[in-house]
């Protein structure tokens, strides 16, 4: 059987532009929520989010002219890739770029590119629209762009499933390699919907947090009782996948396996899960049954923990229906970024990887006052040094779509 | 140089990102300067808007170098 490991690392996130800097903020209770500055917020209920400062884009990597083409997830996509490609030390040629692809996916995509051109054509007239208009927000032109910068010609596509989006492109592509159709997948998600648009339209659906506008760094508290919302931010998580024998061959660097993966529908709501906590269950269970681990033998769930009234306990429902709840640790890095929606799952596998190659469990912050008595330890406010072998991360999403990674050395 | 050429090879700096230095009046866009065929379409787009004018696909398929360009604005702009 094909085996898949992990052979490169990738983010730009609230908390820094690369992974070793975010990973150390991370680990010592740093913040990347902050209150929103690009745009006018007096009138929004929710006035804070886990934005990334335009200083912080390294435009080396992707120059001032080439972001004017593409829309802003398309160029933290790119930012995190290049890292991730570049720390694995794979060379594509014309023989193994034939089986290097790209899978990376957005929940929404280009959303202040639609809007502005959308004002411009109300106001300007279809003469004004950009022709790089479609281009820079099509969601898959980012495994496009990838692809064409790396020569990456194997298999390339981009799921969207909402806030499930990273997760699952990192487990389509596991299951791509395992089945032999490439042998090496670039894969995660991006998003930049920290706009007009983005932060009105999640609003609107009552999904963000807004008590916490004079103190932005206490608005993301999953399972705390004070927890109002979601707070959204921005970034991009980029994880080299390779099969195990060729990234042995080329004594490539390996942080670990991918062991499982598990996805189900919920069936129930739009935007509600189900409220038994039966499709994140199902979800976990399935990526538990490909791993052939035991449930026993999880020891850290970074949890989707989005910082929302129904979705934070009915993960935990699910959690320790599955696996009990003694000896467990989990915690939520929404904390401390935000939301990242597509690109969620993708960075919170960076950080699980992090997290077992550390030997650090990163804080759920702001949890001050548990709105739980469950036994497991939810890691308020500190990190805490625990040696992992087998984890798992999950994702869900707007549709009731729900994914579940193991991760292990 | 003229003042319409001055302000197309500003335009074509900005948009393609090349040196002024190695702009000739006959460089073509696709061929030398290394603009893609949407370039061009934003290009045509920045000289309507620096130059006041609009400028019909068949007359915009005919610029292909800088020459062409001021040759066509001197003719047409307001």
């Amino acid at each position: 059987m094909r085996r898949v490991v992990v052979t490169g690392l990738g983010t730009i996130n609230p908390l820094g532009n690369c992974v070793d800097i975010s990973w150390d903020n991370l680990i010592n209770s740093k913040s990347g929520i902050s209150k929103i500055t690009k745009f006018e917020v007096d009138n929004y209920p929710c006035k804070i989010a886990g934005s990334i400062e335009d200083s912080q884009i390294n435009d080396e990597i992707v120059n001032l002219r080439e972001q004017r083409k593409i829309d802003r997830f398309i160029t933290l996509g790119l930012i995190a890739a290049n890292e991730a490609i570049v720390d694995s030390g794979f060379i594509p040629d014309d023989k193994n770029s034939l089986r290097s692809g790209v899978m990376v996916g957005s929940g929404i995509g280009g959303l202040d590119t639609i809007y502005k051109n959308s004002s411009v054509l109300d106001n300007q007239g279809i003469r004004k629209i950009s022709p790089f208009f479609i281009p820079s927000s099509l969601i898959n032109l980012l495994s496009g762009h990838i692809s064409i910068k790396y020569n990456l010609k194997g298999p390339n596509s981009s799921p969207v499933t909402a806030c499930a989006t990273g997760t699952h492109a990192i487990g389509d592509s596991f299951t791509l390699i395992k089945n032999n159709k490439a042998d090496l997948m670039v894969c995660g998600g991006a998003e930049a919907a920290i706009c007009p648009l983005g932060i009105s339209g999640f609003s609107a659906a009552r999904a963000l947090c807004d008590t916490f506008n004079e103190e932005p760094i206490r608005g993301s508290r999953p399972w705390d009782r004070d927890r109002s919302g979601f707070v959204m931010g921005e970034g991009a998580g980029i994880l080299v996948l390779e099969e195990l024998n060729q990234a042995k061959k080329r004594n490539a660097k390996i942080y670990g396996e991918v062991k499982g993966y598990g996805m189900s529908g919920d069936a129930f709501h739009i935007t509600k899960p189900s409220e038994d906590g039966n499709g994140g269950y199902r979800a976990m269970e399935m990526a538990l049954s490909e791993s052939q681990l035991n449930p026993d033998e999880i020891e850290y769930i970074n949890a989707h923990g989005t910082s929302t009234q129904v979705g934070d306990m009915i993960e935990l429902l699910a959690v320790e229906k599955l696996f009990g709840s003694d000896n467990l640790f989990m915690s939520s890095n929404k904390s401390a970024i935000g939301h990242l929606l597509g690109a969620a799952g993708a960075v919170e596998a960076v950080f699980s990887f992090k997290s077992m190659q550390t030997k650090t469990l990163p804080p759920t912050l702001n949890l001050d006052n548990p709105d739980t008595n469950t036994n497991i330890n939810l890691i308020p406010n500190e990190s805490i040094s625990k040696s992992t072998k087998n984890v798992i991360s999950n994702s869900f999403g707007f549709g009731g779509t729900n994914a579940s990674l193991i991760f292990g050395l | 140089m003229s003042d319409i050429e001055e302000r197309v090879k500003k335009i074509v700096v900005e948009h393609l990102g090349v040196e002024e230095g190695k702009i000739q009046s006959d460089s073509k866009f696709i061929d030398d300067l290394g603009a893609d065929s949407l370039d061009t379409v934003e290009l045509v787009m920045a000289f309507e808007e620096e130059f006041g004018c609009e400028i019909p696909d068949d007359a915009a398929e005919k610029i292909v170098t800088l020459k062409d360009a001021v040759t066509y604005l001197s003719a047409n702009s307001n």
